[in-house]
């Protein structure tokens, strides 16, 4: 049974032209068919994000989402992870948010994978239509930047093929700022094209800690950094362990009262060793509003999306700013790249000297070093004796076959350049 | 902006991404890794070493022999551990032989700035490499791991300089700990 005009205000978007739609946008009821049937939405990560991100997809139409979290909930998550309750602690977040929106918003499929984003193939990655980020690092969301970039692929022309583009919405908050950001491969940055975006995490200096610490922060990074690896050599350390972060915040008491430092706590002890930024809900329900507005355009096209990155802040009234970054048009996960047409006979000897005498790649090389995914095919400087054998190899038994993407570096590249390479036939086969 | 989805002709999977059962090759980190290895020319005076082969670039191992200075005729071995966040985030870095050295604790932790509070995305394996270097040829008693160290280098200098020499040398007791000659081996 439908509620009665559940899908009012969604159909208003759907169903009329307007001013303001997407490129090709063709109003009808088959769009709001393809959001609850067809289109497949993967939502990154189960927390705070996560939770506001999968009731506002589902309400907003998106009837077929998955959610993958490898996390499990803890008592400390509840005061804003509202889909969990105190009987779901220790349970997967992904496995109880699905349920949870399942019970309550009919008609929606949840499919919940509790694992590590690095476990699923690209297979899985694949199936998705958009995938929406509700991270809390920059790691992890390097990695999913890495996944969506390697399905793209580039025309002759140097477009990018809009059947291999799998777009993303990155989320991010912390503490009373956020951000929304669509990310388009091909089209719009890509993470690594504005890697400068993410400051690096502060860091005291370890003769600070180690001498003259003031802070408790100082006294906990301490515990951490010096006391861990000394007192417990053989146990790596697991922030979501109660013993490790009691021991860590025994250790950081009594190194703070040794330096009459006031204010270490077992909270701040968990908040410095995981580098917690207190989470604000309404943070997190302004920026996953956001996102999902973006994903509900981009597949639907009734209106034209962000471009590209909302910056939100909430500490004084709120602001938002709207920014058009721009990609990095040598990027090494994003860009084209080249593609090279060599022979599978070709020496690696031969493929370095034919690029080299390339009248458009040869002038950004002197001393190319060339690896393949993490086989570093021939490499000068702290490699090059034990890579020099391969010159004399053939590329056909040095890469896996026609189409193998290859990464070049040189001093005179900024960073590494992305050659594909097209197999011709093969000299002998062409006197023939 | 563009479209993306017909959704009139539905999805047409495409079979161009070949994708069967794959995971992402590389990490951006490893590749970017592979741009500084790739550039490493490292003084006479430094070697590399990596333990996992050549494709197993992440974790490798540094020995410096400082050709100058109080630690002169010593050898020292750093194993380095690269993040997958690099260069967003720094390798991490530990002088595994023992050494009596202001700035380097008996755990082998290093307080050298650019691999902590220091640390930059421009910055490289190479910049390291030098950060090292210079802390063997200048120890900086003003920022001590090993206050001891720094304590005696400030205070009696003549004596910090013996008592340096004959451990990296012959290998000696300085304060109740013994330090074996730096010989470039697994002693921390
Ligand atoms: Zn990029």
């Amino acid at each position: 049974m439908e509620l009665e005009g559940r899908w009012r205000d969604l159909d208003y978007l759907l169903n009329r032209q307007g001013n303001v739609v997407g490129p090709g946008f063709e109003p009808g009821p088959e769009i709001r068919e393809f959001l609850q049937s067809d289109c497949r939405v993967l939502v990154v990560g189960a927390g705070g994000l996560g939770c506001e991100l999968l009731k506002d997809l589902a309400l907003s139409g998106f009837g077929c989402i998955d959610v993958i979290d490898m996390d499990t909930i803890d008592v400390s998550n509840l005061n804003r992870q509202f889909l969990f309750r105190m009987q779901d602690v220790g349970q997967s977040k992904a496995n109880i948010a699905a349920q949870r929106i399942m019970q309550r918003i009919s008609g929606v499929k949840v499919t919940p994978h509790h694992c590590m984003i690095q476990e699923k193939t690209l297979d899985f990655y694949e199936q998705f239509h958009v995938i929406v980020l509700g991270l809390d690092s920059l790691e992890a969301r390097r990695y999913m930047n890495s996944v969506a970039c390697s399905f793209l692929e580039y025309d002759e022309d140097g477009q990018p093929d809009l059947a291999t583009v799998k777009p993303m919405i990155d989320g991010g908050t912390e503490g009373f700022k956020g951000h929304a950001r669509v990310l388009i491969p091909g089209i719009t940055p890509c993470f690594e094209c504005t890697l400068w975006l993410f400051p690096p995490q502060t860091k005291f200096p370890l003769c600070t800690l180690a001498e003259t610490p003031r802070s408790p922060a100082h006294c906990i990074e301490y515990a951490k950094i010096i006391l861990w690896p000394k007192e417990r050599p053989d146990d790596t350390f697991d922030a979501d362990c109660e013993e490790h972060m009691r021991w860590m915040y025994d250790k950081a008491l009594a190194r703070a009262s040794e330096f009459g430092i006031q204010g270490v706590t077992y909270q701040l002890t968990q908040g410095v060793v995981k580098n917690i930024i207190p989470a604000i809900a309404s943070t997190n329900a302004i920026v996953a509003a956001q996102c999902t507005l973006e994903a509900l355009k981009l597949v639907t096209m009734c209106s034209s999306g962000l471009n590209n990155y909302m910056m939100y802040s909430g500490t004084d009234g709120v602001y938002t700013l709207t920014t058009p970054y721009e990609r990095d048009d040598k990027c090494p996960i994003c860009s084209a790249g080249v593609s090279f047409d060599a022979a599978p006979s070709t020496t690696l000897q031969e493929l370095i000297d034919m690029l080299m005498k390339d009248p458009d790649l040869g002038k950004h090389l002197s001393a190319p070093s060339v690896s393949y995914g993490s086989t570093n095919l021939y490499m000068r400087g702290a490699l090059e004796q034990q890579t020099r054998p391969n010159l004399e190899k053939p590329i056909s038994e040095l890469v896996d076959g026609d189409g193998s993407v290859i990464h070049i570096n040189d001093r005179q590249l900024v960073a590494a350049m992305k050659v594909r390479l097209k197999f011709g036939p093969s000299n002998g086969e062409m006197d023939s | 902006m563009i479209r993306l989805f017909s959704v009139r002709e539905k999805q047409k999977k495409d079979a161009a991404a070949a994708a069967n059962g794959k995971t992402v090759k590389q990490s951006a980190g490893e590749l970017r890794l592979q741009k500084d290895i790739s550039e490493l020319d490292l003084p006479k005076n430094v070697s590399i070493r990596f333990p996992n082969g050549n494709d197993k670039i992440m974790n490798f191992e540094i020995t410096l022999k400082p050709d100058e200075g109080l630690y002169k005729g010593g050898a020292f071995l750093f194993t380095f551990a690269v993040p997958t966040g690099y260069p967003h985030d720094p390798p991490k870095v530990k002088c595994v032989t023992k050494v009596y050295h202001p700035n380097i604790d008996l755990e082998g932790n290093i307080c050298l700035n650019i691999l902590r509070e220091d640390w930059k995305p421009v910055l490289s394996i190479s910049a390291i490499v030098y950060g090292l270097t210079y802390l063997f040829l200048s120890p900086n008693a003003d920022d001590p791991l090993n206050k001891e160290a720094a304590a005696m280098m400030q205070q009696s200098p003549a004596q910090f300089e013996r008592v340096v020499s004959q451990s990296v040398a012959r290998g000696c007791s300085i304060g109740g700990e013994f330090f074996p000659a730096a010989r470039g081996d697994r002693s921390g």
